[in-house]
């Protein structure tokens, strides 16, 4: 597909109110955005939970960042509606519609987590050569410094994204940050994979062509919950060997869990997968301890701006 | 050889372990919960058994993850708090400090419990602290040395609030005795196995010095570095907004307890700049980017450090 035209950009931050990176550099942006400006390139800072990002807390009635279904953002109900759907419908009717030709061409979405991640980016469809064309050239313009690519394309553990209002989503993931707080590295680390992508945005349209390339990604698999007892409290914790341990092969029978009298659950799977989001707090309350990957290779198709 | 200054003390029978004085610091709220499955009341093979109360401090909190739910709980120890007029209104932490002051006090009563230990963990890398209001509580400084000797691979100091017993607001105050056994660094809402194992290990061995301190163990004078905090540092905020405009220097960034010298780097904008320590003396920084504090206008404190020289100690 080579008759894509990226000029309308949105950088979301504040998605979830206590992933500070994103709130920090949107609010820096919306009073000065000389630093996300490009030729042929229209960039809009917009945060998108700004009730949530005042009280400092993940979101007030439900999560926005799973609000973005098709049932929601046609209900019918206005001011009864949870704030984050009455939010998800006023985002949708200004960066979408969503799946419309109208829609902004690509939405950046800035999140921080505290599992040890590292630099992530977040795929949502393997068929999107233009964001694999993207993420190929911030992980070469950042190198040595590393960043992953997560494909998160499962049926059942695909969710509607903020950012899926757009024709081209990019979640931007960065931590180990503990919610609520600022940590320079961090933001510093979110703003330097922006200003690529960025600068990808503005040579695709100036009509550098970019050749077909190989793209290393991580493609969700499984979600493993915590082990929990008959009323549902959690009885055991990411075991010392696996914590911080993100995108590190896990092997059948290595440990897994370690309960809170010292004994070890080992992981019981079929073969070696990656784990990614281990002990990540907002997740305690999805039943997710940290989610399996398989590392795939995908081919991204040329791209030039027709 | 050198004789010890030898002070004699009460023993101590009553000992409680609270957990979840904020609902997201989790370590706390999970060995509560598992010991309060194992609890044994109060049979013990030993002559002076001690009674431990387990206590889950702000279940509201806790069953929502946050810090609190109203106001800080651990804000409303103060004698003003506890016997202040009470309303129908009153926030829930109000009414809760009340509970736990009849639970575990009255605060400053014969009645009150001998010993609380208030269990907390911190977004900001400070290792294991003892955190008390005196620098001179034998009982406390025993504890923290028999702490270090049993747990050597933990970084452990004593931290020392020079606040008047009048002016106490934190739960560890309710006790005759009492600190908070802090632990970092751990996110909020998150339970990290090394960090819980640390906690597990410190109760147990602080539970361990008062057997043995209640069945006539001596324990000998030594001494003990005691960090008092001196001041705060906020952050720099926008005037009209009160958003922070720099965050934590990156060379300052998880350095707790590394001795910062004035002109050391503190800050930095968000267009890059450095911001360095104006003071005039070299002082110890802990409780570095603790995300709880952004609110109470902290982000960072100060510390001076000295050694307390301790008495052998035994129970009368």
């Amino acid at each position: 597909d080579t008759s894509c035209h990226p000029e309308r950009v949105a950088i979301f931050g504040g998605t979830h109110g206590n992933e500070m990176s994103g709130v920090t550099l949107v609010n820096l942006w919306m009073k000065n955005s000389d630093e996300i400006q490009r030729k042929g390139v229209e960039a809009k800072p917009f945060i998108t939970n700004p009730k949530a990002v005042e009280k400092c807390t993940r979101y007030v009635d439900t999560d926005l960042n799973r609000a973005f279904t098709p049932e929601n953002l046609s209900a019918p109900g206005g001011d009864e509606l949870p704030y984050e759907v009455q939010r998800a419908q006023e985002i949708n009717k200004v960066f979408g519609p969503k799946g419309s030709p109208e829609a902004y061409d690509v939405i950046f979405d800035l999140h921080n987590t505290t599992s040890n991640m590292g630099c992530t980016l977040i795929l949502e469809s393997s068929k999107d050569h233009f964001n694999l064309q993207m993420m190929n050239y911030i992980k070469k313009a950042i190198a040595p410094a590393s960043c992953l690519v997560l494909l998160n394309e499962h049926p059942l553990l695909k969710y509607s994204t903020s950012r899926s209002v757009a024709k081209h989503p990019v979640g931007l993931e960065v931590g180990p940050q503990p919610q609520g707080v600022l940590r320079s590295n961090i933001f510093e680390a979110m703003r330097v994979i922006l200003k690529h992508a960025l600068d990808f945005i503005e040579l695709f349209n100036e009509g550098m062509e970019f050749p077909s390339c190989s793209v290393e990604v991580f493609r969700v698999s499984e979600r493993i919950d915590y082990p929990r007892d008959a009323n549902g409290n959690i009885i055991a914790m990411v075991h010392p060997n696996l914590q911080d341990c993100d995108w590190e092969p896990l092997n059948p029978g290595d440990p897994m869990f370690q309960t809170f009298d010292g004994k070890t659950i080992h992981y019981q799977g079929s073969g070696t997968v990656y784990p990614t989001f281990i002990n990540e707090a907002a997740y305690y309350e999805k039943q997710q301890a940290f989610v399996t990957t398989r590392r795939e290779t995908l081919v991204a198709s040329a791209i030039g701006k027709a | 050889m050198e004789v010890d200054e030898v002070m004699c003390l009460p023993r101590l029978p009553r000992v409680a372990v609270c957990g979840g004085t904020h609902g997201n610091e989790l370590s706390g709220v999970y060995l509560v919960r598992e010991m309060l499955k194992v609890e044994k009341k109060v049979v013990e093979e030993e002559e002076e058994p001690v009674l431990v109360m387990i206590v889950l401090s702000n279940p509201r909190a806790t069953q929502q993850c946050h810090r609190y739910v109203d106001t800080d709980l651990n804000r409303c120890f103060t004698h003003a708090t506890l016997n202040g007029p009470m309303s129908d209104t009153d926030p829930y932490e109000i009414v809760r400090s009340r509970e736990l002051n009849t639970l575990l006090g009255p605060k400053g009563s014969r009645q009150a419990v001998d010993l609380v230990c208030d269990l907390h963990n911190t977004t900001a890398n400070m290792g294991m602290c003892l955190i008390t209001y005196s620098d001179c509580d034998w009982i406390c400084l025993h504890i923290f040395r028999h702490l270090q000797k049993e747990i050597p691979d933990i970084p452990m100091r004593f931290i020392h609030f020079d606040v008047s017993n009048k002016e106490s607001y934190s739960l560890d105050s309710v006790g005759k005795h009492g600190f908070a056994m802090e632990i970092g660094p751990q996110p909020h809402g998150v339970v990290r196995s090394n960090i819980y194992t640390a906690m597990k290990g410190g109760v147990q061995h602080m539970l361990d010095w008062v057997r043995l301190f209640n069945s006539g163990t001596m324990f000998k004078g030594g001494f003990v570095d005691v960090f008092t905090m001196v001041k705060h540092i906020d952050y720099p905020r926008d005037s009209v907004t009160h958003n922070i405009t720099a965050a934590i220097h990156p060379h300052l960034q998880d350095r707790d307890f590394c001795l910062l010298h004035p002109e050391d780097p503190l800050f930095q904008t968000f267009s890059g700049e450095t911001l360095r320590y104006k003071g005039k003396e070299p002082l110890y920084p802990f409780f570095i980017n603790e995300c709880a504090y952004y609110e109470k206008g902290i982000a960072l404190s100060l510390a001076r450090k000295r050694r307390v020289m301790g008495f052998l100690v035994f129970k009368g």
